[in-house]
């Protein structure tokens, strides 16, 4: 017995040792990984961030160095804190906010104390700095815009959001991402693959050399240089065009579907998010409501696409076989289908085939042709999705699925939409008779009406709209490359297109006065009812301004869609600016100078105002067309 | 039973090659905690793995040099041996140098020399000569008491220079008096203190004397005897509620500071989050650097000379006390536990051999030493895997130190040669 003391006493105490390893070693411990270790720090070495080039070789993004004084509150010694803050130019109060912050956020990480300094002062305080403990500076890289448009296109990047970090083991607090546009669509190449050193640390947290001899360092790969579809030049054109209005243009080459320009105004400065203003800019921006400068309205603004849709219902039918293009109606200057009131029709009356129906946007002919379409079918129900096949082969109805950060559906109805809609109801062609002219229940974005003007200009096909045009040592996405067939047989273009064309062409179309000489231009005009809530009252506001146009009428090179909001009849502001935008793509300067003087000189501010006045006022055809200088003069008798 | 053995010198040599497999293991996790830069020589002075190096080699030394002295001469002049190892704990108060707060060391020429270490094997050798002369009887109480003063000399004279770790150890030969016969209540009150020393730290003087006091009343009355003496009974409660006021005493009194601490947290006794908090990261901070190093070595470890913890000294007094901590972060569990079962092995080994003395002498040396061994392995790992509260003593034949080293080895040594003569009786 007394023997077995110790014997037992050594033989459990090894028993708990080994258990106690078990349980340090295996149980309790993940398996080793040297990025959690903290006795090793990583150092990350970031790569240039790709520049951006537009379509002809413009250098549209390049980078800056930008120098932020870091702390580390903890390591702080005493200082002389006024030769410091004269260093720094800052005040004590200042200084001892800003140390507050920082410690307050952690006294061991550091952090940014004084965030963009100019590099002149850099140079003179990375002499001095050293003197100062628990301050150094860091490097960064900022975005350099080398020019002032496109800031939607262009998008912006920022530090990465918690959210983004939890997600991207990729990316660490402080890290750079694209938020939008391309720095977020293309994030990845423009970025390129950060590098990382492990450094050996020692238990006062001081560098002692390269970990295991840098064998598990990586060196950085460098980002790529991007180009996109834009055409800067045509890009700022489109901008100025569009100040003092809300609305986008977007403009596609249809044998590519490159976009061309994607103009969404107004637009901004995207140099005001770089720098020290950066935060103070982002908020004024963020809080426009009135003009919201941050959406991008190409991309984003469903809207009803109006008259420019009856260019799809005739293709429909000529495919459908209701029509050919002799078939003609009468129009009595109103159509007549059995409803509360009958359609208007502003046409000017007088018997219309599909050529002047199209080039006089007569309503009656479409709402006729709509019905005829439907009804070919014994079922509404049916002949609605067979309408709506035909419709969302022209990429509406759905995202587009490119390379643009967002993007809307849009709306086109089939038959379950109208069953749902009117469930207790047998709903006929007659109910939804405004789609036919446009309205009603379909809904559309900018591009796709871009989209769908360049498929109507390749006779029955598109490519996807992009933006990429090339990455440099890369190839971009094979989806661009293929082609997207319509539903409607080739032969049932050219009509169409011959009525588009007499838009412009023949006296009596509507944009008649819009022609440029020595291009052949295809259009049509559109005008879209839009209603707001004033305290709660559905009121209707003056009618967006819609056009499309392509050119030229054989072999297009450029199809674009315009979207004024509140700028009343299609020709009046869209279809002017269409005009101009063309000319300046296919010429490269404006003969029609009376037209770019006109749009230049009008304003719609005195409308995006009305529904926040809290005045009662008049809309379209009541209300006064004003131009800039009377518009600028009233603001500051107001602010007198 | 074993016919080879009737040699003269007929060597332990499993025991022997423990001991080898040990200090080479050690060697080599002393080069890795030790290591800062390039190594130029293995024997490169300047570094303390040059200098255990050294010092291993003059082990060598040390070990041929105890074999070769006749068996007897260590019982005979065990007495001698004590008195001298007395003398050198003595003459620290006069000459000795004092580092990291206790006087332990002699400075002689640049290296210094630990006599705490020798007293070890010295007092071992007194306690076997004692206990087996034929005129001491362990069983009887004045027997006893001379026993106990023999521990008692070297353990108070190494507690005055403030080297309350290496005391502890001398509790080791509690083991080897219960081996040699002293009553079963001596265990039973060995272990009686301790519970009442946690009980009256973790709770309080009153609990502790309530629950004394109910188990010994259930005792008294459970007892069939007749004349039962209630007397007895109350006389055993009172000396168990002063006991646990002196508990309360010496913690609050006379321990320091930093060792009122260690067994604070040990026991969970702080409740204030505020200064618990302020606790961990001054005295656990050994600790928890310890725990990180070992269970991120994961099942394999890092490897040798891989260990980032190691490389970056994040385990302060890694070399020493807690090289452990090195083995477990390079190693893994199963390089850990390798070490650990070697140890066992031993122990088992020096135990087994020594219940095969003949000579009691031997047989009280060898269990004393396997007694001390062990009490070094549980406290050491038990400490740096946070398991027991902060004790700093070496980790026999692993931790940095000439001192420790050369003392273990002779301890061990010695009952290697004493266990080769064991059939060559006198």
């Amino acid at each position: 017995m007394r023997k077995l003391l110790l014997f037992s006493i050594i033989i459990l105490i090894g028993i708990t040792f080994i258990a106690r390893l078990f349980y340090l070693q295996v149980y309790s411990n993940n398996d080793y990984d040297i990025n959690d270790d903290n006795a090793i720090r990583k150092v990350f070495h970031y790569p240039k961030r790709g520049y951006v080039y537009d379509r002809n070789g413009t250098l549209l993004v390049a980078n800056q160095p930008s120098y932020d004084v870091m702390i580390i509150p903890r390591e702080v010694k005493p200082l002389d804190t006024l030769e410091f803050c004269d260093l720094l130019k800052i005040s004590k109060e200042d200084f001892i906010k800003k140390y507050n912050k920082s410690y307050n956020y952690s006294p061991r990480l550091p952090n940014v104390f004084l965030s963009h300094v100019s590099k002149e002062d850099y140079a003179f305080l990375s002499e001095k700095m050293r003197k100062y403990e628990g301050f150094y500076i860091q490097k960064r890289s900022l975005r350099d815009y080398q020019t002032s448009i496109g800031a939607n296109v262009l998008g912006f990047i920022m530090e990465a959001g918690e959210a983004t970090i939890e997600e991207n083991p990729y990316y660490k607090i402080g890290d750079l991402i694209g938020i939008q546009g391309i720095e977020r669509s293309y994030e990845k190449e423009l970025r390129g693959v950060k590098g990382v050193k492990y450094i050996q640390k020692n238990r006062f947290n001081r560098d002692i050399g390269s970990f295991d001899n840098g064998k598990y360092d990586t060196a950085p790969i460098a980002g790529k240089d991007i180009s996109i579809t834009i055409d800067a030049e045509l890009q700022e054109y489109g901008e100025l065009l569009m100040q003092n209005k809300i609305g986008g243009i977007v403009a596609i080459e249809p044998s590519t579907g490159e976009i061309l320009s994607l103009i969404s105004a107004p637009s901004y400065n995207p140099n005001l998010l770089v720098g020290r203003e950066r935060s103070k800019n982002y908020t004024i921006l963020n809080n426009d409501s009135i003009h919201l400068p941050l959406i991008d309205k190409g991309l984003l603004r469903m809207h009803e696409p109006g008259s420019p849709f009856k260019s799809l219902i005739a293709l429909t039918a000529l495919q459908e076989g209701v029509i050919d293009i002799n078939s003609t109606i009468r129009c009595t200057g109103a159509y007549n289908y059995g409803g509360k009131r009958p359609m208007r029709c502003h046409c000017g009356a007088g018997t219309r085939n599909l050529n002047s129906a199209i080039s006089k946007s007569c309503n009656s002919y479409f709402a006729s042709t709509y019905r005829k379409i439907i009804d070919k079918y014994d079922d509404a129900s049916q002949g609605m999705n067979e309408w709506s096949d035909h419709i969302k082969s022209f990429g509406l109805g759905n995202y587009l699925n490119n390379d643009l950060s967002v993007g809307k559906k849009g709306n086109i109805p089939d038959g379950a939409y109208y069953d749902r809609m009117y469930p207790d109801f047998r709903w006929r062609a007659t109910t939804n008779i405004s789609n036919s002219i446009g309205q009603g229940e379909v809904l559309v974005t900018p591009i796709q009406l871009a989209n769908m003007t360049a498929t109507i200009a390749n006779r029955g096909f598109y490519y996807t709209p992009h933006i990429i045009k090339n990455i440099k040592e890369d190839t971009i996405s094979g989806k661009y490359k293929t082609k997207h067939q319509t539903t409607i047989d080739k032969q049932h273009f050219d009509p169409v297109i011959q009525g588009l064309f007499d838009v412009y062409n023949k006296p009596g179309g509507t944009a008649n006065f819009l022609k440029i000489p020595g291009i052949e231009i295809c259009g049509k005009t559109g005008t879209a009812e839009n209603f707001t809530k004033i305290d709660g009252n559905r009121t209707q506001l003056t009618d967006h301004s819609i056009f499309i146009a392509f050119a030229p009428k054989d072999n297009p090179k450029i199809a674009l869609a315009v979207l004024v909001e509140n700028g009343y009849f299609g020709a009046r502001f869209a279809g002017r600016i269409a005009s101009l935008m063309i000319e300046k793509y296919l010429k490269g300067s404006i003969s029609r100078k009376d037209l770019e003087v006109w749009v230049m000189d009008h304003t719609l501010e005195h409308e995006y105002a009305k529904p926040t006045s809290g005045k009662p006022f008049t809309i379209n055809e009541k209300s006064q067309l004003m131009l800039v200088k009377d518009y600028e003069a009233e603001q500051n008798l107001e602010q007198n | 039973m074993n016919t080879n053995r009737t040699n003269k010198f007929k060597l332990d040599w499993i025991t022997i090659l423990l001991f080898l497999m040990l200090v080479g293991f050690g060697w080599l996790n002393i080069l890795s905690a030790s290591m800062s830069g390039e190594i130029t020589s293995y024997f490169d002075m300047s570094q303390r793995y040059g200098k255990q190096l050294f010092f291993i080699v003059l082990t060598l030394g040390i070990i041929i040099l105890t074999l070769s002295i006749e068996a007897k001469f260590y019982e005979r002049f065990a007495s001698i041996i004590y008195v001298v190892s007395i003398l050198s704990l003595i003459g620290l108060f006069f000459f000795g140098k004092t580092i990291n707060g206790a006087t332990s060391w002699y400075d002689i020429g640049g290296f210094t020399l630990q006599p705490s270490e020798f007293a070890k094997f010295a007092t071992a050798l007194a306690v076997a000569k004692f206990i087996s002369d034929l005129q001491t009887d362990i069983k009887n109480l004045k027997d006893q008491l001379k026993t106990v003063l023999i521990i008692l000399v070297p353990a108070i004279l190494i507690v005055l220079q403030n080297d309350a770790g290496s005391t502890i150890v001398y509790a080791a030969f509690f083991f080897v008096f219960y081996r040699e016969g002293i009553p079963h209540t001596y265990l039973l009150f060995g272990l009686a203190i301790i519970a009442i020393a946690i009980l009256s730290l973790k709770f309080s003087v009153l609990i502790t004397s309530l629950i004394v006091t109910a188990l010994i009343l259930g005792y008294y009355f459970s007892q069939r005897k007749k004349n039962k003496s209630l007397l007895q009974s109350v006389f055993l409660v009172s000396i168990c509620v002063v006991f646990s006021f002196g508990v309360q005493f010496f913690y609050n009194n006379i321990l320091q500071t930093h060792q009122q601490n260690r067994i604070s947290l040990w026991l969970h006794l702080e409740n204030d989050p505020a200064k618990l908090e302020q606790m961990k990261r001054t005295i656990l901070y050994n600790l928890n650097e310890s725990e990180k190093a070992i269970s991120s070595g994961s099942v394999t470890g890092k490897g040798f000379l891989q260990g980032t913890r190691t490389i970056g000294k994040f385990v302060p007094e890694q070399d020493t006390d807690y090289i452990f901590s090195t083995v477990g972060e390079e190693w893994g569990f199963l390089g850990s536990t390798a070490v650990v079962i070697t140890f066992i092995l031993l122990l088992i080994r020096i135990l087994y051999l020594a219940e095969l003395q003949k000579s009691q002498f031997s047989r009280v040396y060898g269990y004393s030493v396997a007694s001390i061994l062990f009490l070094h392995f549980m406290i050491n790992i038990g400490m740096v895997m946070g398991l027991i509260p902060t004790v700093g003593i070496p980790l026999p034949f692993f931790s940095y130190g000439g001192s420790s080293l050369f003392g273990f080895t002779l301890l061990l040594f010695i009952f290697i040669k004493l266990d080769s003569n064991r059939i060559n009786e006198w």
